[in-house]
């Protein structure tokens, strides 16, 4: 599997590592958000047969976080972005 | 006393190592001190001004830019490995640092990589066997890290036949027993 670097372009899914649902960027905040919320956030997973959005970290690259739209079912890669650029189209200040 | 305590190399020697298997050559360097050189966050515009008295290049993505004394690759976003003489900048963190100032943050990196260079009259085929890198597809002045031998390694392409590899140092020999390995397949 190749993942298509926003920086570094094309490279093998081996330089990464998966690092889960994309969706655990959105942390609720535990001290006003209800327990269930953060139960949810903490546990619970989608598990898609199909489009998901997924963290993958390049560890044996330059270290940067990605947000990967990848096809479970075919590994078709759909779309990478930065991790930081997300974040912050989320509205966060880093 | 004193004589028992002489400096060793990365690879264990008193003197840098050369090595040559087949038509590769490999040379230990010792003359080549680094630090590492992180732009604080929102602070990238300072060091960009910083930087240009000090004469330190800060190139592009994917990039190596030689330069006197200092020469510096891209390692990640906003942030290069420094190179220069280790004679005339032993101290090249504080020299940085003082430079610098607090838009950057800077760490000491010279004892912690083996330096070596690598000569050939094609690197390709050795590189391809010992890891992703395609060094046929990359320019003169690639620079990126890599794996070679399940070692995290920087791997600077300055020609066809010549290329700068920065390894763990305290996995210098594994490192040099990999490219042996693989040189003795190419040729």
């Amino acid at each position: 599997m190749i993942i298509n670097h926003p920086i570094l372009g094309p490279r093998d899914a081996q330089e990464f590592v998966y690092l889960g649902d994309a969706a655990l960027m959105g942390r609720p905040d535990g001290m006003t958000a209800g327990i269930e919320e953060f139960h949810d956030w903490l546990y619970n997973r989608d598990n898609p047969a199909g489009e998901h959005r997924e963290l993958w970290y390049h560890e044996q690259g330059d270290r940067s976080w990605l947000v990967v739209t990848r096809n479970t079912v075919t590994h078709e890669i759909l779309k990478v972005e930065l991790a930081r650029d997300v974040a912050r189209a989320m509205g966060r200040a880093k | 006393m004193a004589d028992m305590l002489r400096p060793l190399t990365a690879l264990g020697g008193h003197a840098p190592a050369e090595l040559a298997v087949g038509l590769l050559i490999v040379t230990e360097r010792f003359d080549v001190a680094l630090a590492s050189v992180a732009a604080r966050r929102g602070r990238m515009a300072d060091l960009a001004r910083a930087v240009v008295k000090t004469g330190l290049p800060l190139p592009e993505a994917g990039r190596h830019a030689a330069g006197t004394p200092y020469s510096a690759f891209w390692v990640a976003p906003e942030m290069w490995f420094v190179e220069a003489p280790f004679a005339t900048h032993e101290g090249i963190a504080g020299m940085l640092k003082g430079a610098l100032g607090d838009a950057a943050s800077v760490t000491e990196q010279t004892d912690a990589w083996v330096a070596l260079d690598l000569a050939a009259p094609d690197l390709a085929p050795i590189l391809e066997r010992l890891s992703n890198v395609d060094l046929r597809a990359a320019p003169d002045g690639f620079a990126t890290r890599t794996v070679i031998e399940h070692l995290g390694c920087y791997l600077i392409r300055h020609g066809a036949g010549n290329v700068r590899l920065y390894g763990p140092r305290s996995s210098a020999k594994s490192l040099i027993h990999a490219i042996e390995g693989a040189a003795t397949a190419t040729f």
